[in-house]
C-alpha cells in the first residue's frame, strides 16, 4: 500500500478540535493534502491570491505552495475539466473548482463522457482521482444561473461520487477523503454554509469515509432523510415537533454516491416513516430514488407513503419573497412529517 | 496567415524511412482485413477507417517514446498502431473480447493502453484536446520531458473545447502538440462548409502558438514538421497546432455510402494512395529494394493474420465483468 492509500482508508477518529467555519475547514483540507501529497494540485478561475477564489476558499494558499500548485485558469470550464482529467490519469490528484454548480453543465462532457468513464473504458487500467469542488444553493439572491442543486443529474452518470457536506467538520474530513479516493468525485458546496456559524472542526488530518451516512438527531418516529443545508432546518425542525411527542429521526446522508443504504434502510426499518428533504427540485430528482429504494425493500414495513419536501419544479427565482418560497424550509418540513405521522 | 516554424528540416535516414513504411503497412494491412472480415459478416461493430491517413500517425509517433502520450479519437487505428499497441491486444479490443486492451469494455472507439503511452482514445470529437492538455501539465508538474500529442480530424477544430484548449497550453506553455488530421470531411460535410478558414493551422496564430500545414500523406515533409513541433514542446518552449493535409479513403464509417463525396475527388486521391506511393518514393531513391519491401509486406501481413485469428478465437468478457472497473474496488461501497 502506498502512503496515499493508507490514508485513504483513515476514518473518523477523535482528536483535538477548533471552532470554525466551512470557509476555514475547506481551506484547512486543501492546505493539508497540498502539504502531504505533491500529487495534490488545485486548478480553478482565480483561486490565487489575492482573491484565493470566488468565495475564498482557498485564500493562502497561492501564497504558500506557488502558482505552480495553486494555479488560476482562464474562464475555460472545459478546458479545466480536461487538463484536470488528463492530469489525473497520469498521476496527479487535481482538485478542480468550478465556481458555481451550474457551469458544470459547460464541462459535462469532460465529466460525464470521460471523468466517470474512462476507468471502466480501459477496464481498470485509467483510474481519475479527481475532485471536483462547486459551489452552489438557492438564498443568496444569485437568480436562477448561479443556484441550482444539480446532485441528481451527477449521480446519474456511473463512474461518478457525490458528496454533499452540512457543516465545518464533514466538509473538511469528506474533502480529504474525496483528494485521496482513487475515483472522480463531485464535492458539492451550499454557498449558504460558507457563512452559516462555526462548528468544532477535528485537527490535522482528519478524514470522513466516503459513503457512511451521519445519524445527525436519533428519533423513534418518522426518518428525516436529507443533505446539505436541509440537515439545520430538519434538526429544528425535529426540536419544534419533539415539543409535541413526534420523535424525529435525522440521517444527514452526507454522500449520494455511494449512498449508505444500510443507514438508510436501517432508519425507516425502525421509524416505519420516511419524508425526503432536498432543496434540488422535485423531478426526477435524488428523493425520487430514495423513496423507490425505500418502497423496493421497505414496502410491507411502511406505516405510510414515502413524503418529498423539495423545491417546486421551477428555475431558482430573484425576488425574495419568491425565493423564500422555492426554498423547502422548516413550515413544509414539518406539515410534511405531521402529516405521515397522523396515517 | 500561418505561422511558419523555421528551424532547418532534419533529413530521416533510411532507418526511419523504412520504419514508416512498415508501420503504415501494418495499419494499411490491418484495415484491409478488417475490412473485409466485416464485409463477409464475420466481424460487426462500429468501424472508422484510418485508410489513406496513415502517415499522419507514423511521421508523428516515430518521434514518440514509449512514455509520451498519446491521445486520439474514434477514427484512432492507425495512431494506435503508430504508438506501439500490439495488434494482437488492439485486435481483441475491437471484437470486445476479454483479452483486448481494456478488457473488451472499451471497444474500438475507447481503446486505452497506458504502458504504451495511449491514455485515451474518445467516441467524442475533439473531446480529447483538453485532456491532452492535463496530460502535458502533468509532465510538466512532474518535471518530466514527456510530451503529449492530441490527434484530431478537421471537424473537431471548430467544437469549444478545441479553443479553449489552444488557449490554455499556450497560456501555460504546456508541452502539447495539436495533431490535426484534416482529412477534409467533418463526418459528410466538405471543410469549406463547417469551417471558417482554409487551413486548420491558421487557427493557431489566434492563440500564439506556431502553426504548421503540411502534406501529411508525405512521409518525409510530415516526419520534419512533427520533429520540430516534438523538439519545442519538449524543449519546454510550448505548444505547436500541426495540421497534417490528408484524406479519408472509405467514409465516415462503414456502410457511409459517401454520397457527399465528389466522385472524381475521391478517385484522384484514391490514385495517389500514399501508402504505394512511398513504396515506390523508397526504391526510386534507393533507400530500400523491392525485395526488401515485399518482407516487411509479408511480415505484417502475417503479424495482421495471427492477431485476427488470436482475436476471432478469444472468449467474450465474463459476465461477472460487467460492474467491475466502475469505482475503485478499495473503496467501492
Amino acid at each position: 500500500m502506498t502512503e496515499t492509500q493508507l490514508k485513504a482508508t483513515a476514518t473518523e477518529t477523535a482528536t483535538k478540535t477548533r471552532k470554525m467555519g466551512q470557509v476555514q475547514a475547506l481551506n484547512e483540507a486543501l492546505d493539508i493534502a497540498l502539504g502531504v501529497d505533491p500529487s495534490v494540485f488545485l486548478l480553478g478561475e482565480d483561486i490565487q491570491e489575492p482573491n484565493g477564489g470566488g468565495f475564498g476558499v482557498h485564500k493562502g494558499l497561492g501564497n504558500k505552495y506557488g502558482t505552480t500548485r495553486v494555479r488560476h485558469t482562464p474562464i475555460s470550464e472545459q478546458a479545466i475539466m480536461g487538463a484536470a482529467v488528463g492530469a489525473a490519469i497520469s498521476g496527479m490528484r487535481p482538485v478542480a473548482e468550478i465556481m458555481l454548480m451550474n457551469f458544470v453543465h459547460v464541462c459535462a462532457d469532460q465529466l460525464i463522457n470521460h471523468a466517470a468513464k474512462l476507468r471502466y473504458m480501459s477496464g481498470g487500467r485509467t483510474p481519475v482521482p479527481l475532485t471536483v469542488r462547486t459551489a452552489t444553493g438557492t438564498g443568496g439572491g444569485f437568480g436562477a444561473q448561479h443556484s441550482d442543486m444539480l446532485e441528481a443529474q451527477l449521480v446519474h452518470a456511473a463512474g461518478l461520487k457525490v458528496v454533499v457536506p452540512s457543516n465545518p467538520a464533514d466538509a473538511k474530513g469528506l474533502l480529504l477523503s474525496c483528494i485521496f479516493d482513487d475515483d472522480p468525485c463531485v464535492f458539492v458546496e451550499m454557498s449558504q454554509l460558507y457563512f452559516a456559524g462555526k462548528g468544532e472542526v477535528p485537527e490535522g488530518d482528519y478524514r470522513v469515509p466516503l459513503g457512511k451516512a451521519r445519524i445527525a438527531r436519533a428519533g423513534s418516529d418518522v426518518t428525516l432523510l436529507t443533505y446539505g443545508r436541509q440537515v439545520g432546518d430538519c434538526l429544528t425542525v425535529a426540536e419544534t415537533l419533539a415539543a409535541d411527542g413526534i420523535d424525529v429521526e435525522v440521517v444527514d446522508l452526507r454522500t449520494l454516491n455511494p449512498l449508505d443504504t444500510d443507514a438508510v434502510l436501517g432508519s425507516v426499518a425502525k421509524t416505519k416513516r420516511a419524508v425526503v428533504v432536498h432543496e434540488a427540485v422535485r423531478r426526477n430528482g435524488f428523493g425520487a430514488e430514495l423513496a423507490a429504494t425505500i418502497q423496493e425493500e421497505l414496502f410491507g414495513e411502511l406505516a405510510g407513503p414515502v413524503l418529498r419536501v423539495t423545491a417546486p419544479d421551477t428555475p431558482v427565482p430573484y425576488a425574495k419573497s419568491l425565493e423564500d418560497a422555492f426554498l423547502p424550509g422548516p413550515v413544509r418540513i414539518e406539515a410534511a412529517v405531521r402529516r405521515l405521522t397522523k396515517s | 496567415m500561418t505561422a511558419q516554424v523555421t528551424q532547418p528540416a532534419a533529413e530521416p535516414d533510411a532507418n526511419v524511412l523504412v520504419e514508416l513504411f512498415a508501420t503504415a503497412t501494418r495499419i494499411k494491412l490491418f484495415d484491409e482485413k478488417y475490412l473485409s472480415l466485416m464485409k463477409a459478416g464475420q466481424i460487426g461493430g462500429m468501424y472508422y477507417s484510418p485508410r489513406g491517413q496513415e502517415f499522419a500517425a507514423v511521421s508523428v509517433a516515430q518521434h514518440l517514446r514509449p512514455d509520451d502520450y498519446v491521445v486520439t479519437i474514434y477514427r484512432g487505428l492507425h495512431d494506435q498502431i503508430a504508438k506501439g499497441v500490439p495488434l494482437r491486444d488492439l485486435w481483441a479490443e475491437y471484437l470486445g473480447k476479454a483479452v483486448g486492451s481494456c478488457k473488451g469494455k472499451g471497444g474500438p472507439m475507447h481503446v486505452t493502453s497506458p504502458e504504451h503511452g495511449l491514455m485515451v482514445t474518445t467516441g467524442v470529437v475533439g473531446s480529447g484536446i483538453p485532456i491532452a492538455n492535463g496530460l502535458a501539465l502533468s509532465a510538466q508538474m512532474r518535471g518530466t520531458d514527456q510530451v503529449a500529442v492530441t490527434n484530431f480530424g478537421d471537424g473537431a477544430s471548430n467544437i469549444g473545447a478545441f479553443h479553449e484548449a489552444l488557449n490554455l497550453a499556450s497560456v501555460w506553455k504546456l508541452p502539447v502538440i495539436f495533431v490535426c488530421q484534416n482529412n477534409e470531411f467533418a463526418e459528410y460535410t466538405p471543410l469549406s462548409e463547417g469551417t471558417s478558414v482554409a487551413r486548420i493551422a491558421d487557427r493557431a496564430a489566434a492563440y500564439g502558438m506556431p502553426g504548421e500545414s503540411v502534406d501529411g500523406n508525405d512521409p518525409v515533409a510530415m516526419w520534419q514538421a512533427a520533429g520540430r513541433a516534438v523538439d519545442r514542446a519538449r524543449r519546454g518552449e510550448g505548444p505547436t497546432l500541426l495540421e497534417a493535409n490528408t484524406f479519408r479513403f472509405n467514409g465516415h464509417l462503414m456502410g457511409d455510402q459517401q454520397a457527399y463525396m465528389p466522385k472524381e475527388l475521391l478517385k484522384e486521391k484514391m490514385a495517389a494512395d500514399p501508402v504505394p506511393r512511398f513504396r515506390a518514393r523508397l526504391i526510386a531513391d534507393e533507400v530500400a529494394t523491392e525485395a526488401d519491401l515485399t518482407a516487411i509486406e509479408e511480415q505484417a501481413a502475417e503479424e495482421v493474420a495471427d492477431a485476427a485469428a488470436y482475436a476471432l478465437a478469444a472468449d467474450y468478457p465474463d459476465t461477472a465483468e460487467l460492474d467491475t472497473d466502475v469505482y475503485a474496488p478499495e473503496v467501492a461501497v
